[in-house]
């Protein structure tokens, strides 16, 4: 079926969006100073875009085209609110004067600005992550809601306080430099792994998984890599494309939870994994990585096992003490045993989890009791691991994960 | 997205306002209106006639009960409503807190909801149900 030319105007103009969008809205936010106008400077833009292009045809650098097409938006819209608010006169001014010089093709990208601003530590953690999505991501307010599986007013104010933090704080509209500069960073990246988590593992709800939260870490994720590639970014991307490679072979076609040992090799994405890996890679040959390299090592190691069995489990454990060294933490000690588990036998595994239940850490995990049936199951010891599958039940967050446990705790009795 | 807008007013306090502070907010309420118009936020909208000409209909022991008045009895009276095209709701929320009819009372914003499908449905179960 032949393309209209007005299709092919549409698809091309949607392809920009996708493409420029992001890029569009950060610069305006620098030029016009103020996060609403910018969004809605934008949308004008695309707008304008819409009328404009199908005659004038698309031009040479549309990204400059609509940020310029923006900015003379958000020019008329002060202007036209002068007229009820005085106040908005003086910013017409200024940003009259400040116009013109601005618009060339060696535009910088303000991505990053955006990015570090809605990741700003002075911001509370969950306006972050709403703001980073909506802001960065273009998602609306209701996708987000969907998302974390909460009401969009609950959503909407998070994000109307964090704007009015960002205002009234004067939260400086720059990417950080200097000492500054580790920390910030750690702080966007914390946010990325934020998302990618609550998409790869929903932490309740029907589904065990939410696509569209991971998808959009990733994404950020690889915006972040292209402009700062520290070696904890390559480690973080890497991390996420490592697991984002299993997302099919997670689920069964029931809707059922299928466990690294049983999962479908074949069905893993290999682009996937050969790009994580190769990042990985680079990241550990800089020598200056941190917690999410090593973790994506890891899952580098389970990602080039043929098999469960082949699977280098000396390696991993190794991996895991050294994580444990750089960031200590009962997780990733959990994490550890399962893996001493594979190595040494379960006896040895078990032992490092009753350790940590000894010391009254990680009470209301729900993986612990999980971890500890797997192992109880596999040591014989039934009756033991029917009350810890019974206990995992108690405390698991997803209906796929509930059907698995009792699945589980049955075939105990 | 659709939103109804729900803006609420103290008839009483605005009533009591001089001329030339009440006459400056109206314009500016128009004018942004106008400017809402213009950018094809303003879907439709309609400012009401005082409480004490509402009438309020309420379905009880099996018949319909009217009486004088809107139902809540609070200070603030819903004093008009508007349809607003939104991106999102904190679009809305942008949209509705530079109105300048927000320093006289409260607004509450609402999704519009689509019943198009319970419509859709509701008409199949009426077809069904008569005779053939």
């Amino acid at each position: 079926m032949a393309e209209s030319p007005a299709d092919d105007l549409h698809a091309r103009l949607d392809a920009v969006y996708r493409a420029e969008a992001g890029r569009v809205l950060a610069t305006l936010i620098r030029l016009l100073g103020d996060f609403t106008l910018a969004e809605d400077a934008l949308h004008d833009a695309f707008n304008a875009a819409l009328e404009r292009w199908p005659r004038e045809g698309v031009p040479a650098n549309p990204r400059a085209w609509l940020i310029s097409a923006g900015r003379f938006k958000a020019i008329d819209a002060l202007r036209r609110r002068a007229r009820f608010d005085a106040a908005h006169a003086d910013i017409v001014d200024t940003l009259q004067g400040a116009a013109a010089a601005v618009v060339d093709d060696e535009l910088p990208d303000d991505r990053l600005r955006l990015i570090f601003t809605c990741c700003h530590p002075a911001l509370p953690p969950d306006a972050r992550a709403a703001l980073t999505l909506r802001e960065v991501c273009g998602l609306t307010t209701e996708e987000i809601a969907r998302g974390f599986l909460t009401s969009a007013p609950t959503i909407a104010q998070r994000i109307v306080r964090a704007k009015a933090r960002i205002r009234d704080e004067r939260i400086p509209y720059q990417v950080p430099t200097g000492a500054e500069l580790p920390e910030r960073i750690g702080a966007v990246l914390a946010v990325i792994y934020l998302l990618y988590n609550e998409g790869y593992s929903a932490s309740s709800g029907p589904a065990l998984t939410r696509v569209e939260l991971s998808s959009e870490a990733i994404r950020l994720g690889r915006v972040m890599l292209e402009l700062i590639p520290e070696p904890e970014v390559l480690g973080l991307v890497a991390l996420m494309l490592l697991h984002e490679s299993r997302r099919e072979a997670r689920v069964s076609a029931a809707g059922e939870l299928v466990l690294l040992e049983q999962q479908d090799r074949s069905i893993w994405n290999p682009t996937f994994i050969r790009e994580g890996v190769a990042l990985v890679e680079r990241a550990l040959a800089s020598r200056r990585f941190g917690p999410y390299t090593l973790q994506a090592a890891i899952a580098a190691v389970h990602a080039e096992a043929p098999t469960p069995e082949a699977t280098d489990w000396p390696q991993i454990c190794a991996l895991y003490a050294a994580l444990l060294a750089l960031q200590p933490s009962p997780v990733i000690e959990l994490n550890r045993a399962v893996a001493v588990a594979m190595h040494q036998g379960p006896a040895a595994g078990l032992a490092l989890i009753d350790e940590l239940v000894r010391r009254g850490e990680l009470r209301d995990y729900p993986l612990v009791s999980a971890a500890r049936a797997d192992l109880c199951r596999r040591l014989g010891r039934r009756e033991e691991a029917r009350a810890a599958y019974a206990e995992a039940l108690a405390r698991a967050r997803t209906e796929p994960e509930r059907r698995y446990l009792q699945k589980r705790r049955r075939e105990m009795e | 997205m659709k939103f109804i807008c729900l803006g609420y007013i103290d008839a009483a306090a605005f009533a009591a306002l001089p001329d030339a502070e009440r006459h400056a907010m109206m314009d500016s309420c128009f004018a942004y209106d106008d400017y809402l118009r213009a950018n094809g936020h303003f879907k439709g909208g309609e400012a009401l006639q005082p409480p004490e000409t509402a009438m309020s209909l309420r379905y009880a022991n099996g018949r319909v009960v009217v009486t004088d008045g809107p139902f809540a009895e609070t200070k603030e009276q819903l004093g008009g409503i508007m349809i607003l095209e939104a991106r999102d709701l904190n679009h809305a929320v942008d949209l509705i807190s530079k109105h300048p009819g927000a320093k006289a009372g409260p607004w509450e914003i609402r999704p519009a909801a689509d019943l198009g499908e319970m419509v859709r449905e509701s008409e199949a179960r009426r077809r069904a149900r008569r005779p053939a």
